[in-house]
């Protein structure tokens, strides 16, 4: 054999190993994982962040939101969000002149975003995500309305609910950055 | 029997170690001796020696003598429709593996009654292709099992109270178990749809009817997160997440998202109702803490505890339990004169990282009044703090994440109560 063939045949050896090696690679790491689109996800991801992203289309008003709350809310939360329970208070509370602070939405949550994402995901307790995406906007701004921080006809839509202060927004550390 | 010269190793009549072994507890014997056997009566054969039991059965149950071992759960809430928590029997249990079914629980909105069939798995936000699996295709993938403990965060939180509440390890401690993890590393999955190199963190969501979401580091989701499909060794139960649940080993429990439904990745934390409302702690200069994941360095006697009794004066095996969300346990060290002199106790050697310990330390009961405490300290040098620094260290607006020493005395009748020291 030629030193020209013996090269040949090195060469060509060194791409068949190296393709049964790709080919092995490729059998043992398993991908099972169906494609799917965001669009596919609307109706799924229910996750309305901080940042405006996640939220649908809709608006609405604390005046439309009060039908909304008494029919559906006011059980346990009570007309004006006082709640009838420790766990139902949405309102009152200040963090700087009580001790200890009474906590609600009004005195403690850091971001407007929350409020929709939790009513939407999770409230009613007895029925949960069965409001309209509107319904759930009304809600969102009368309970901003009840803790004084939104008028009665401010409409709240995504834009607009993301660009809400709420009082305590600078009021957390966040642990996981610290040391 | 000889009597052996019980060897002293701290205050108050704590033993070495060596007398947990052998012939070590000479004098115990004579305490133990008066059974309920009459002297003038010998020990016949028993009615169950003398009739066939049932056959093999196609489900196990335990015996019908420790059906007394149950989960303690609070009063149904109807404005928080199955919300609350169930705590594990700890002063029943031995070892470190808490049986699954006595494992403890903590719900939003109930337990889901999901098909596996129907349930999906989805993967989207900040990857190369958003996924969804089906259970039985994940059912396929390579899998790893992990010892690991689960606590809430809000374990032993009423011992932050000014007051010290009448309670047992079980009412005071039992939202921690400990159970071997079996499912798919999270970073498997995450690098199947392709992480954007934007994405900072991993929103977990479950499919109960809180759709219960919490925000996890990437760097978490990449070490050592599982899907975990099995339980010590048998499907994941429904109250722990069937078909499938996170688990962030070391971390506290509410981000082990159970009914696991979705992860998206994001650039920011979702800032989901529970790592804002909830599981966050206030400190003295009304700043809240969130994000407070690692549970930790933490130990509690669980035999005697509270509201046992000691009916004889004499040796006692001191045990409990210890873990720390940092690493694996070094060293547990037991005080009888509530803090004032400790001594090691023995810890079983097949612990492993971030999961329960066992620890045992013999004890002589002389029928004065005792304090009984126990300390640990992990492998990163962390020692568990006393209730008095806790409250220096984060004040008393806190409620998660203490792992204060917690204090058992010993009263002269011998009855065990919680205290504060």
């Amino acid at each position: 054999m030629s030193m020209y063939k013996r090269a040949l045949l090195f060469i060509f050896s060194v791409i068949l190993a190296s393709i049964g090696f790709v080919s092995f690679a490729q059998d043992t790491v398993l991908k099972l994982g169906s494609p799917i689109s965001e669009e596919q996800l609307n109706e799924f991801d229910l996750i309305a962040g901080p940042d405006g992203t996640g939220f649908p289309s809709g608006s609405g008003t604390a005046a439309q939101g009060k039908q909304v709350f008494d029919t559906r809310c006011a059980a346990c939360h009570a007309l004006t969000g006082e709640g009838t329970s420790g766990n139902t208070v949405l309102v009152g509370g200040n963090m700087h002149s009580e001790s200890p602070p009474l906590r609600t939405v009004g005195s403690y949550w850091p971001h407007a975003s929350t409020l929709f994402d939790f009513i939407r995901r999770a409230m009613p307790a007895d029925a949960p995500k069965s409001l309209t995406s509107e319904e759930v906007y009304q809600v969102t701004a009368y309970v901003l309305y009840l803790n004084g921080i939104v008028d009665q006809n401010t409409v709240i839509n995504r834009e607009s609910l993301i660009d809400v202060e709420m009082p305590n927004k600078d009021g957390f550390i966040d642990a996981s950055q610290v040391r | 029997m000889t009597q052996e010269k019980l060897e002293r190793v701290a205050g108050n009549g704590l033993l070495s170690r060596r007398h947990l072994l052998g012939i070590g507890l000479a004098g115990a014997g004579s305490v133990i001796a008066n059974s309920a056997l009459g002297a003038d009566v010998g020990l016949q054969i028993p009615s169950w020696s003398k009739v066939p039991g049932p056959g093999a059965s196609g489900y196990g149950n335990r015996s019908s003598h420790t059906e007394h071992m149950q989960r303690m759960s609070g009063n149904p809430n109807p404005t928080y429709p199955g919300g609350g928590s169930s705590r594990s029997p700890l002063a029943e249990l031995q070892g470190t593996i808490t049986p699954n079914s006595l494992h403890f629980e903590r719900h939003h909105a109930g337990i889901p009654d999901i098909d596996p069939i129907m349930h999906k798995l989805v993967i989207n936000g900040l990857v190369r292709q958003p996924l969804v699996f089906d259970y039985e295709d994940l059912l396929k993938y390579p899998m790893v099992s992990k010892i690991h403990f689960l606590e809430c965060s809000g374990n032993s939180g009423s011992l932050l109270a000014p007051n010290p509440a009448d309670g047992t390890a079980q009412s005071l401690h039992g939202l921690v178990s400990c159970a071997e993890w079996t499912g798919i590393p999270l970073s498997t999955l995450l690098d199947e749809a392709g992480i954007d190199p934007t994405a900072r963190w991993v929103s977990a969501v479950g499919a109960d009817a809180a759709s219960m979401g919490r925000s996890i580091p990437i760097d978490k989701a990449m070490d050592d997160v599982l899907v975990a499909l099995f339980q010590n060794g048998e499907p994941v139960r429904p109250e722990q997440g069937y078909p499938m649940r996170l688990f962030c080993p070391g971390w506290e429990g509410n981000i082990s998202v159970k009914w696991l439904t979705q992860l998206k990745l994001t650039n920011e934390p979702s800032q989901f109702r529970d790592e804002t409302s909830k599981y966050t702690d206030t400190l003295p200069n009304r700043s809240s803490l969130q994000f407070t994941f690692p549970m930790g360095t933490k130990s509690l006697i669980t035999s005697p505890s509270g509201q046992m009794a000691l009916n004889r004066q004499g040796i006692y095996q001191v045990t409990g339990i210890a873990w720390s969300g940092r690493g694996s346990i070094r060293r547990v060290e037991v005080s009888a004169d509530g803090g004032r002199s400790w001594a090691d106790a023995e810890i079983e050697s097949h612990q492993s990282d971030k999961a329960l310990a066992r620890f045992r330390i013999p004890w002589e009961w002389s029928g004065r009044g005792a304090v009984l405490q126990s300390r640990a300290t992990d492998s990163q040098g962390n020692v568990q703090p006393t209730r008095d620094a806790v409250l220096a260290d984060r004040g008393r607006l806190s409620f998660y994440h203490n792992h204060c020493i917690q204090s058992w005395e010993i009263n002269s009748n011998g009855g065990v109560a919680n205290v504060y020291v």
